[in-house]
């Protein structure tokens, strides 16, 4: 697989050294093919009842029945509801997120403060602590503050990514010279003055890029809200979970509700697909 | 630095005052101002992470009830004894780890040699790049539903390929190894590609001087593939092997929908992992002081694998005369 390219040239930063040979194409089309296809098979599978998948030869092209088995998912799961909700999750969380790891970020790449070496290690750290640490007591304080089956619940939690800090502060401390910061400084302004008026402005892509990141996380999380919410009250994953456990006459339903709160995250990620690629290619972790 | 007695504000304005005598280093004001930029991640962090952390050590040695939070009684090590002896545990133990295995080796395989391909030039990268991300936009919950349809033992369209192609159809749910498979098929699915860019991103900031040098000694693609490109790429896949291990160690959600939302990992807990064991103890028994127990089992699980993972590398650095540590490996990732 490695020595199929089918000529030499020299190297240029972003486009690969090695012109693609065909097979190269064949086999990265192939890989497009096994990434994409299940998407498009939801859809198949939402316009299909259960015998016409059963049947010998199962049916390749979707139908408009499609429409009408969304209404029925709708009827079964609120949908609906668990869109606006994570929208409200997803946003919050964005913005909240790089509010926090902006500032944190600025101070660890160009404060010197005691104590910050450590801070930071401990950051990178407690991304080995798995989800299943702490929901036991969190779940007791947010049903003692009232939070719980709030959106409120979800959100606080998140708002602070040991990865944000990081990544905004590897970014500070690329993106934002010394020199632009003491010449702010000369020029009498304070630290927040200064964060404001040059490091945000340096920084803006990195801080679109995490936000983007942020709302994708959010928006894809499973583990704590499907603990703190309710069904009543779900984003849409924890009404997917309400949609697979319910009892659906047809797996047309299920996958139909699914592709209904699928499908508006995909167009979103379609249309900034080059900047989130280029935000993971920056430096991403899994949440 | 002069004023560390003073309250934070005062401080902060005392460093400000500009072009004090210490401007040498002075670009970095006031060793206290920091802090007020830092407290606001660090209040949400120990209030919604930290505090939690350490109650479920103090839950984990108590017997407690959901109903009864506050006045659970203090048993000692029992739910950790409980566990240790409790034939649930070690199923999923093994399940976590045999999961584990299957769902992250292949995958980091396929996205090196992806990786490698899409590091060529190539018509339509963008395209590429974005198609081979779709998975991983899509929620695991989502990934989920649709691959147990995939893989529905009357409906789904893997058995009917495989009866197609004559092969007997398989039980990919009730039995142990296609089930896990079909669980790992779904963690692969949505990872794979977004490990391809990582590695990609990685191969993407190696000297291509090297390559000439490679080739100019006469190293083949296949030479080069693996005197230039591993070497280079070794932080980046030790990053990505340490965060595969922490996500396989709590895998939770796909066991979890792949049985319709039933924690219990299959009808013989073929695939119940230690996430969804710590679920169904806490939520569905309402024993949260096993549960807790479990979850620092899982942390410390967690720690063991990740120290060993170092460990592994440092000894293969050592070996061949360069340095890995994780503190390495991370800038390596992020700072590009």
């Amino acid at each position: 697989m490695k020595r199929r390219a089918s000529s030499s040239g020299s190297g240029t930063a972003n486009g690969g050294v090695l012109e693609a040979g065909w097979v190269t194409y064949v086999v990265i089309l192939l890989v497009t093919l096994v990434s994409v296809f299940p998407l498009y098979y939801t859809i198949v599978m939402a316009s299909h009842t259960n015998a016409e998948m059963a049947a010998s030869r199962p049916p390749i092209l979707p139908n408009m029945s499609v429409v009408d088995n969304v209404k029925k998912a709708l009827e079964l799961a609120p949908l609906n509801r668990g869109l606006i909700n994570s929208v409200i999750v997803a946003g919050s969380l964005a913005l909240g997120t790089v509010a926090l790891s902006t500032l944190a970020g600025f101070a660890f790449a160009k404060l010197r403060f005691r104590g910050s070496n450590i801070l930071l290690a401990i950051c990178v750290a407690t991304m080995m602590v798995p989800l299943q640490m702490g929901v036991i007591p969190l779940y007791m304080l947010m049903a003692r503050l009232g939070l719980a089956g709030h959106l409120t619940a979800v959100i606080l939690p998140g708002l602070c990514t040991a990865f944000g800090v990081f990544f905004m502060r590897q970014y500070v401390a690329s993106a934002v010279p010394d020199e632009l910061i003491e010449a702010a400084y000369m020029d009498g302004a304070r630290p927040i003055r200064v964060f404001w008026s040059v490091v945000v402005p340096a920084v803006r892509p990195a801080m679109a890029v995490l936000g983007m990141l942020t709302f994708l996380m959010a928006w894809n999380d499973f583990f704590w809200p499907i603990i703190v919410l309710s069904s009543q009250n779900p984003t849409v994953q924890v009404s997917f979970q309400s949609l697979a456990t319910g009892y659906a006459p047809q797996q047309s339903i299920v996958m139909a509700g699914t592709l209904y709160g699928t499908v508006p995250v995909l167009i979103v990620f379609a249309v900034l697909g080059r900047q989130i690629v280029g935000g993971i290619m920056q430096g991403a972790v899994k949440g | 630095m002069t004023v560390l007695s003073q309250p934070d504000v005062q401080s902060g304005e005392a460093a400000l005052r500009p072009p004090a005598p210490r401007r040498t280093r002075g670009i970095r004001p006031g060793s206290r101002i920091a802090y007020v930029y830092v407290l606001p991640f660090f209040l949400v962090f120990a209030a919604f992470s930290i505090y939690p952390w350490v109650a479920t050590a103090w839950v984990s040695l108590h017997d407690t009830r959901l109903s009864t939070y506050d006045q659970s009684s203090w048993i000692g090590l029992a739910n950790y004894r409980n566990l240790f002896t409790n034939d649930f545990f070690w199923n999923a133990f093994r399940n976590t780890i045999t999961i584990g295995i299957i769902s992250t080796v292949p995958q980091l395989c396929m996205a090196l040699g992806i990786a490698h391909l899409l590091n060529y030039r190539l018509r339509g990268r963008t395209f590429f790049r974005v198609a081979i991300l779709m998975p991983y936009a899509t929620s695991l919950a989502a990934a989920t539903v649709i691959f147990a349809e995939l893989f529905d033992p009357n409906l789904g369209l893997i058995n009917w390929g495989l009866h197609v192609v004559h092969l007997p159809t398989v039980d990919w749910q009730g039995s142990r190894w296609p089930s896990q498979i079909a669980v790992s098929a779904i963690v692969t699915w949505r990872w794979t590609g977004y490990n391809a860019l990582i590695y990609l991103a990685g191969m993407q900031a190696i000297d291509t001087d090297l390559y000439e040098a490679a080739a100019m000694d006469g190293a083949g693609r296949w030479a080069q593939f693996r005197h230039v490109t591993l070497p280079g790429l070794r932080p980046t896949i030790l990053f990505t092997i340490v965060v595969s291990t922490i996500g396989a160690a709590q895998l939770f959600g796909e066991p979890l929908l792949y049985h319709n939302g039933l924690p219990d990992g299959g009808t013989q807990n073929q695939y119940q992992t230690l996430g969804l064991l710590m679920y169904q103890q806490g939520w569905t028994n309402d024993r949260l002081g096993l549960a807790s127990a479990t979850a620092w089992t899982m942390f410390l699980i967690i720690v063991v694998a990740v120290c060993a993972n170092l460990w592994i590398a440092r000894r293969r650095g050592r070996r061949e005369g360069r340095r890995a540590s994780i503190v390495a490996a991370v800038p390596e990732v992020t700072v590009r």
